[in-house]
């Protein structure tokens, strides 16, 4: 699906747990997510530092959609 | 003993009626076996006969597929044959179409065993191969000689009802088929004697090859996030609560396109995890976690990109075949263009 999004036109950014998956499969602009059962926060702490990871990562697949890349990145 | 009966499908090339000049010749009946046809029957040998030889020009049958198809059956049908051989057809890309979608045809109308064979880079065997035995050849018919030994066992073996072993071993096209059987050896043996070969730097053989992936290349980046609509997609498998369009908590086959108009955050109310692939129960409080709306709401207003879709688009990960995931991408592209989407965040679990 990311790989049809940057086929039409459309930067896309790809948040996943499991980087390598999105590396094989073909994604340009990837941002390591947190864990598989939820990759954007951490719900064993409180829910406001959660969103805050959250917004984070979020923040990050934004600035990552604005970099310029010639090849697979991987936005740490 | 009665002999088994081939019936032999050639183009107007290999038939000796001409190239391209011939290739609009209509469906022909010849009996026994002609051109390619003879070197199979020396190979087959006594028990078996080449009783008739059915000819076709490839355009006609690209042009005019359904009446060459039904021409070719009824001239097939009379002979009651036990097998079919069609080809081989090389590299060439019409004759190795036709090659397939005949094999296809008698299949299917007279319920006996095909076979065909091509080149690895022909169009057909893209078409074909997950439904046909397909012999692998060279990429011209110098490769008959190659090819006429693997034709025969398996023809045999079809013909026979026995069973016919993997590709590598008997000479056809991976058709992605797993077969269960028992080895000698169980598989966390088998997984350290592959580590320990690696490590020695041996050559090694995966039992599972990984599927080619095609890449695209990256975008330009977006100019100005704050002018940009954004969209949110996902393979977490977030849907409405009660999934109302019924997708798959695995293998999924479908996606679905769902408003978030005047929602601040993803409610647990309204949004349910229909995920087989991960631990639903973080997700199930707060779906929030995959489909990051509460944060993007606040982007949205606070001015950090222009502006939101008012939907968000998913399905489920877990299984689903690249080939799904690709036709979705196809499909829901269009959506997003003809909205005016810049940019997308796509979020795996």
């Amino acid at each position: 699906m990311v790989k049809e999004v940057e086929r039409a036109g459309i930067p896309v950014v790809h948040i996943a747990t499991v980087v390598p998956i999105s590396l094989t499969i073909g994604a340009n602009r990837i941002v390591p997510a947190i864990g598989i059962p939820y990759p954007l926060g951490d719900p064993n702490l409180p829910e406001e530092k959660s969103k805050q990871i959250r917004r984070e990562l979020v923040e990050r697949a934004l600035k990552a959609l604005q970099t310029p890349v010639d090849e697979q990145t991987v936005f740490e | 003993m009665a002999k088994y009966k081939i019936v032999h499908y050639i183009n107007n090339f290999f038939a000796g009626a001409g190239g391209e000049e011939a290739a609009g010749m209509k469906p022909e009946l010849h009996e026994g076996a002609m051109g390619p046809g003879l070197a199979l029957k020396a190979a087959f040998g006594d028990d078996y006969e080449i009783v008739a030889t059915v000819v076709c020009g490839d355009n006609y049958f690209g042009e005019k597929t359904d009446a060459a198809k039904a021409e070719l059956l009824e001239m097939i049908k009379k002979y009651d044959p036990q097998l079919f051989i069609a080809g081989p057809a090389f590299n060439a890309g019409r004759y190795g179409v036709a090659c397939g979608t005949m094999c296809k045809a008698v299949e299917a109308e007279l319920g006996i065993p095909v076979l065909t064979g091509m080149y690895e880079e022909n169009p057909g065997v893209d078409m074909f191969k997950k439904d046909l035995i397909i012999v692998k050849t060279k990429n011209s018919a110098a490769g008959m000689k190659d090819a006429v030994p693997h034709i025969k066992t398996i023809g045999e073996k079809m013909v026979k009802g026995e069973e016919i072993l993997g590709p590598s071993i008997e000479g056809y096209i991976e058709r992605g088929i797993r077969v269960n059987y028992f080895h000698e050896k169980r598989g966390s043996e088998r997984g350290v004697d592959l580590l320990v070969k690696k490590c020695r730097g041996e050559a090694v053989e995966t039992e599972y090859p990984m599927p080619k992936f095609d890449r695209v290349p990256p975008n330009p980046p977006v100019a100005d996030m704050s002018k940009v609509k954004v969209a949110m997609i996902t393979s977490g498998g977030i849907v409405p609560q009660g999934n109302p369009d019924h997708i798959e908590s695995s293998s999924a086959t479908k996606y679905g396109v769902y408003s978030i108009e005047g929602m601040d955050r993803m409610d647990k109310k309204d949004f349910m995890t229909i995920h087989g692939g991960y631990d639903r129960a973080f997700v199930t409080e707060n779906p929030n976690l995959v489909v990051p709306l509460d944060v993007m709401r606040d982007l949205e207003r606070e001015g950090v990109i222009g502006e939101l879709a008012n939907y968000f688009i998913t399905t489920t990960g877990t299984g689903t075949s690249t080939g799904n995931a690709k036709g979705f991408g196809e499909d829901f592209v269009k959506k997003l263009k003809e909205d005016g989407v810049g940019a997308v965040v796509l979020t795996s679990t």
